[in-house]
Protein backbone atom coordinates (compact mmCIF):
# COMPACT_ATOMS: atom_id res chain seq x y z
CA UNK A 1 0.00 0.00 0.00
CA UNK A 2 2.85 2.47 -0.35
CA UNK A 3 1.99 5.18 -2.30
CA UNK A 4 4.29 5.22 -6.12
CA UNK A 5 7.67 7.65 -5.56
CA UNK A 6 5.57 10.50 -8.02
CA UNK A 7 2.99 10.27 -6.06
CA UNK A 8 5.17 11.31 -3.08
CA UNK A 9 6.30 13.95 -4.67
CA UNK A 10 3.23 14.88 -5.80
CA UNK A 11 2.04 15.07 -1.40
CA UNK A 12 5.42 17.52 -1.01
CA UNK A 13 4.50 19.46 -3.94
CA UNK A 14 0.88 20.80 -2.27
CA UNK A 15 2.99 21.78 0.90
CA UNK A 16 5.01 23.61 -1.00
CA UNK A 17 2.72 25.83 -3.11
CA UNK A 18 0.73 26.48 0.67
CA UNK A 19 4.14 27.50 2.25
CA UNK A 20 5.01 29.68 -0.41
CA UNK A 21 1.35 31.43 -0.46
CA UNK A 22 1.56 31.61 3.11
CA UNK A 23 5.46 33.47 2.99
CA UNK A 24 4.14 35.24 -0.07
CA UNK A 25 1.20 36.47 2.23
CA UNK A 26 4.11 37.37 4.86
CA UNK A 27 6.17 39.43 2.34
CA UNK A 28 2.87 41.39 1.54
CA UNK A 29 1.33 41.99 4.77
CA UNK A 30 4.98 42.58 6.84
CA UNK A 31 6.58 40.43 9.36
CA UNK A 32 4.45 42.67 12.10
CA UNK A 33 1.14 41.89 10.93
CA UNK A 34 1.78 38.42 10.19
CA UNK A 35 2.97 37.23 13.73
CA UNK A 36 -0.37 38.91 15.33
CA UNK A 37 -1.53 35.43 15.90
CA UNK A 38 1.03 32.70 17.10
CA UNK A 39 -0.02 29.95 15.05
CA UNK A 40 1.13 31.99 11.80
CA UNK A 41 4.51 32.87 13.31
CA UNK A 42 4.60 29.12 14.27
CA UNK A 43 3.80 27.80 10.40
CA UNK A 44 6.31 28.04 8.64
CA UNK A 45 9.20 26.69 11.27
CA UNK A 46 6.84 23.99 12.29
CA UNK A 47 6.32 23.06 8.52
CA UNK A 48 10.18 22.66 7.72
CA UNK A 49 10.72 20.60 11.05
CA UNK A 50 7.59 18.39 9.93
CA UNK A 51 9.33 18.05 6.52
CA UNK A 52 12.29 17.07 7.84
CA UNK A 53 10.72 13.77 9.79
CA UNK A 54 8.94 12.54 6.65
CA UNK A 55 12.34 12.73 4.80
CA UNK A 56 13.06 9.82 7.36
CA UNK A 57 10.53 7.39 5.95
CA UNK A 58 11.34 8.48 2.92
CA UNK A 59 14.78 7.17 2.89
CA UNK A 60 13.83 3.97 4.50
CA UNK A 61 11.00 2.87 2.25
CA UNK A 62 11.83 4.97 -1.00
CA UNK A 63 15.85 4.91 -1.38
CA UNK A 64 17.55 1.87 -3.44
CA UNK A 65 21.39 2.62 -3.07
CA UNK A 66 23.67 3.96 -0.02
CA UNK A 67 24.61 7.29 -1.49
CA UNK A 68 20.08 7.65 -2.16
CA UNK A 69 19.35 6.52 1.45
CA UNK A 70 22.69 8.93 3.15
CA UNK A 71 21.76 12.01 0.88
CA UNK A 72 17.99 11.81 2.46
CA UNK A 73 19.43 10.91 5.88
CA UNK A 74 21.73 14.32 6.04
CA UNK A 75 18.95 15.96 4.42
CA UNK A 76 16.22 14.97 7.04
CA UNK A 77 18.67 16.34 9.52
CA UNK A 78 19.19 19.36 8.11
CA UNK A 79 15.82 20.09 7.35
CA UNK A 80 14.80 19.24 11.11
CA UNK A 81 17.37 21.85 12.27
CA UNK A 82 16.40 24.74 10.76
CA UNK A 83 13.14 23.86 11.49
CA UNK A 84 14.18 23.60 15.00
CA UNK A 85 16.23 26.65 15.03
CA UNK A 86 13.44 28.51 13.64
CA UNK A 87 10.78 27.67 16.45
CA UNK A 88 13.37 28.31 18.85
CA UNK A 89 14.07 32.03 17.27
CA UNK A 90 9.93 32.64 17.07
CA UNK A 91 9.27 31.37 20.71
CA UNK A 92 12.14 33.60 21.80
CA UNK A 93 14.56 30.50 23.56
CA UNK A 94 17.12 31.10 20.78
CA UNK A 95 18.37 34.84 21.03
CA UNK A 96 21.52 35.05 18.66
CA UNK A 97 20.44 35.77 15.47
CA UNK A 98 23.53 33.30 14.05
CA UNK A 99 20.88 30.71 14.26
CA UNK A 100 18.96 31.75 11.34
CA UNK A 101 22.08 30.60 9.66
CA UNK A 102 20.42 27.03 10.11
CA UNK A 103 18.14 28.33 7.34
CA UNK A 104 21.16 29.00 4.31
CA UNK A 105 22.92 25.40 5.86
CA UNK A 106 19.43 23.34 5.36
CA UNK A 107 19.58 24.81 2.17
CA UNK A 108 22.78 24.02 1.03
CA UNK A 109 22.96 20.39 2.28
CA UNK A 110 19.22 19.93 0.13
CA UNK A 111 20.78 21.02 -2.84
CA UNK A 112 24.21 19.38 -2.16
CA UNK A 113 21.99 15.88 -1.32
CA UNK A 114 20.11 16.12 -4.40
CA UNK A 115 23.39 17.08 -6.61
CA UNK A 116 25.29 14.42 -5.49
CA UNK A 117 22.97 11.73 -4.84
CA UNK A 118 21.74 11.96 -8.96
CA UNK A 119 24.64 10.39 -10.76
CA UNK A 120 22.96 10.45 -14.26
CA UNK A 121 23.34 13.53 -16.55
CA UNK A 122 20.41 15.74 -16.80
CA UNK A 123 18.76 14.60 -20.18
CA UNK A 124 18.96 11.08 -18.56
CA UNK A 125 15.44 11.27 -17.57
CA UNK A 126 12.74 13.38 -16.13
CA UNK A 127 13.93 12.62 -12.67
CA UNK A 128 17.33 13.01 -13.45
CA UNK A 129 16.57 16.61 -15.04
CA UNK A 130 14.11 17.41 -11.74
CA UNK A 131 16.86 16.14 -9.33
CA UNK A 132 19.43 18.36 -11.18
CA UNK A 133 16.85 21.40 -11.27
CA UNK A 134 16.05 21.03 -8.05
CA UNK A 135 19.47 20.74 -6.48
CA UNK A 136 20.17 24.26 -7.88
CA UNK A 137 16.80 25.34 -6.71
CA UNK A 138 17.98 24.98 -3.59
CA UNK A 139 21.36 26.46 -3.70
CA UNK A 140 20.19 30.05 -5.12
CA UNK A 141 17.41 29.19 -2.02
CA UNK A 142 20.51 29.08 -0.08
CA UNK A 143 21.60 32.46 -1.48
CA UNK A 144 19.11 34.37 -1.17
CA UNK A 145 18.25 32.73 2.48
CA UNK A 146 21.69 33.86 3.32
CA UNK A 147 20.91 37.25 2.04
CA UNK A 148 17.78 37.63 4.02
CA UNK A 149 20.10 36.94 6.94
CA UNK A 150 22.10 40.21 6.07
CA UNK A 151 18.76 42.06 4.84
CA UNK A 152 15.92 40.54 7.10
CA UNK A 153 13.56 43.47 5.90
CA UNK A 154 14.58 43.24 1.96
CA UNK A 155 11.15 42.48 0.68
CA UNK A 156 13.25 41.61 -2.61
CA UNK A 157 14.86 38.71 -0.39
CA UNK A 158 11.48 38.08 1.51
CA UNK A 159 9.72 37.45 -1.97
CA UNK A 160 12.79 35.18 -3.36
CA UNK A 161 12.20 32.72 -0.17
CA UNK A 162 8.57 32.32 -0.89
CA UNK A 163 8.94 31.96 -4.91
CA UNK A 164 12.05 29.31 -4.06
CA UNK A 165 9.34 27.07 -2.68
CA UNK A 166 7.01 27.48 -5.32
CA UNK A 167 9.80 27.17 -7.68
CA UNK A 168 10.13 23.42 -5.69
CA UNK A 169 6.35 23.26 -6.11
CA UNK A 170 6.47 23.06 -9.57
CA UNK A 171 9.36 21.22 -10.18
CA UNK A 172 8.06 18.39 -7.82
CA UNK A 173 4.38 18.16 -9.49
CA UNK A 174 6.50 17.91 -12.80
CA UNK A 175 7.81 14.29 -11.76
CA UNK A 176 7.19 10.80 -13.20
CA UNK A 177 8.08 7.43 -12.27
CA UNK A 178 9.87 7.05 -15.94
CA UNK A 179 9.00 9.73 -18.36
CA UNK A 180 11.08 11.28 -21.23
CA UNK A 181 12.33 15.28 -20.83
CA UNK A 182 12.62 16.95 -23.78
CA UNK A 183 12.29 13.94 -25.83
CA UNK A 184 15.37 12.13 -24.28
CA UNK A 185 14.65 9.40 -22.26
CA UNK A 186 17.67 7.01 -21.71
CA UNK A 187 17.39 3.32 -22.70
CA UNK A 188 18.73 2.29 -19.22
CA UNK A 189 15.75 4.03 -17.90
CA UNK A 190 13.07 2.44 -19.64
CA UNK A 191 13.31 4.14 -23.04
CA UNK A 192 13.95 2.65 -26.39
CA UNK B 1 -6.59 74.55 6.70
CA UNK B 2 -2.94 73.22 5.93
CA UNK B 3 -2.29 70.90 8.58
CA UNK B 4 -6.27 69.33 7.50
CA UNK B 5 -5.20 68.94 4.17
CA UNK B 6 -1.78 67.61 4.84
CA UNK B 7 -3.97 64.96 7.16
CA UNK B 8 -6.68 63.98 4.34
CA UNK B 9 -3.98 63.45 2.06
CA UNK B 10 -2.15 60.90 4.63
CA UNK B 11 -5.60 58.97 4.99
CA UNK B 12 -6.32 58.69 1.30
CA UNK B 13 -2.38 57.62 0.97
CA UNK B 14 -2.81 55.02 4.08
CA UNK B 15 -6.56 53.81 2.26
CA UNK B 16 -4.73 52.93 -1.02
CA UNK B 17 -1.63 51.39 0.74
CA UNK B 18 -4.60 49.60 2.42
CA UNK B 19 -6.38 48.85 -0.81
CA UNK B 20 -3.35 47.06 -2.54
CA UNK B 21 -2.43 45.19 0.20
CA UNK B 22 -5.67 43.89 0.65
CA UNK B 23 -6.38 43.40 -2.70
CA UNK B 24 -2.80 41.42 -3.31
CA UNK B 25 -3.68 39.36 -0.61
CA UNK B 26 -7.22 38.48 -1.25
CA UNK B 27 -6.04 37.34 -5.14
CA UNK B 28 -3.59 34.88 -4.14
CA UNK B 29 -5.62 32.11 -3.34
CA UNK B 30 -8.09 32.33 -6.11
CA UNK B 31 -4.87 32.90 -8.43
CA UNK B 32 -3.24 29.82 -7.11
CA UNK B 33 -6.92 27.89 -7.75
CA UNK B 34 -7.03 28.99 -11.60
CA UNK B 35 -3.43 28.02 -12.16
CA UNK B 36 -4.88 24.91 -11.22
CA UNK B 37 -8.21 24.70 -12.64
CA UNK B 38 -6.02 25.74 -15.93
CA UNK B 39 -3.72 22.59 -15.64
CA UNK B 40 -6.27 20.35 -15.66
CA UNK B 41 -8.06 21.88 -18.86
CA UNK B 42 -4.62 21.59 -20.39
CA UNK B 43 -4.03 17.69 -19.00
CA UNK B 44 -7.39 16.03 -18.09
CA UNK B 45 -5.52 12.59 -18.18
CA UNK B 46 -4.19 14.05 -14.42
CA UNK B 47 -8.05 14.19 -13.75
CA UNK B 48 -8.10 9.98 -12.91
CA UNK B 49 -11.59 10.40 -11.27
CA UNK B 50 -13.14 11.19 -14.93
CA UNK B 51 -11.57 7.31 -15.42
CA UNK B 52 -11.31 5.95 -11.88
CA UNK B 53 -11.60 2.12 -13.64
CA UNK B 54 -8.11 2.30 -15.24
CA UNK B 55 -6.75 3.87 -11.73
CA UNK B 56 -5.35 2.35 -7.73
CA UNK B 57 -5.75 3.78 -4.94
CA UNK B 58 -3.30 6.49 -4.86
CA UNK B 59 -3.39 7.92 -8.48
CA UNK B 60 -7.71 8.31 -7.27
CA UNK B 61 -6.68 10.10 -4.14
CA UNK B 62 -3.62 12.15 -5.36
CA UNK B 63 -4.44 14.28 -8.35
CA UNK B 64 -2.33 17.41 -8.67
CA UNK B 65 -4.01 20.20 -10.65
CA UNK B 66 -6.98 19.50 -7.68
CA UNK B 67 -4.49 19.20 -5.47
CA UNK B 68 -2.84 22.84 -5.95
CA UNK B 69 -6.86 23.83 -6.15
CA UNK B 70 -7.12 22.76 -2.77
CA UNK B 71 -3.94 24.33 -1.63
CA UNK B 72 -5.39 28.01 -3.02
CA UNK B 73 -8.97 27.19 -1.23
CA UNK B 74 -7.44 26.23 1.74
CA UNK B 75 -5.12 29.37 2.11
CA UNK B 76 -8.15 31.79 1.15
CA UNK B 77 -10.66 30.13 3.07
CA UNK B 78 -8.62 29.67 6.46
CA UNK B 79 -5.39 31.98 6.50
CA UNK B 80 -6.88 35.21 4.58
CA UNK B 81 -9.85 36.06 6.56
CA UNK B 82 -7.66 36.67 9.80
CA UNK B 83 -4.65 37.65 7.83
CA UNK B 84 -6.77 40.62 6.46
CA UNK B 85 -8.62 41.56 10.09
CA UNK B 86 -5.21 41.88 11.04
CA UNK B 87 -3.89 44.02 8.33
CA UNK B 88 -7.02 46.17 8.66
CA UNK B 89 -6.27 46.70 12.54
CA UNK B 90 -2.93 47.38 11.89
CA UNK B 91 -3.36 50.02 9.21
CA UNK B 92 -5.93 52.04 11.19
CA UNK B 93 -3.77 52.14 14.40
CA UNK B 94 -2.06 55.53 14.67
CA UNK B 95 1.87 55.25 13.55
CA UNK B 96 4.22 56.39 16.40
Amino acid sequence: MQPPPEVVHWMFGTGFVFLGLCLLAETIVGRKVWRRRAWRAYLWPSVAFLMGVFMWPVMVFFTSSAIHMLAHGVWAQAMMLAGAAQLGLVRGKLRNPLWELTLPFAFAVSGGAFLIHEQNPWLFSRAAFLHHALGWTAIVGALVTLALFARPRSPVFNAGFAVVFLAFSVLLFCDRNVAPIFGHLSPLAGGR
Amino acid sequence: MDAELVQERTEVRARQRQSWRHTAVSALGPLTALVGLVWALAQPYRITMLDPDKHGFWYLVIQPPLLVILAGAVFHFWVVPGLLADLERAEEEPVP
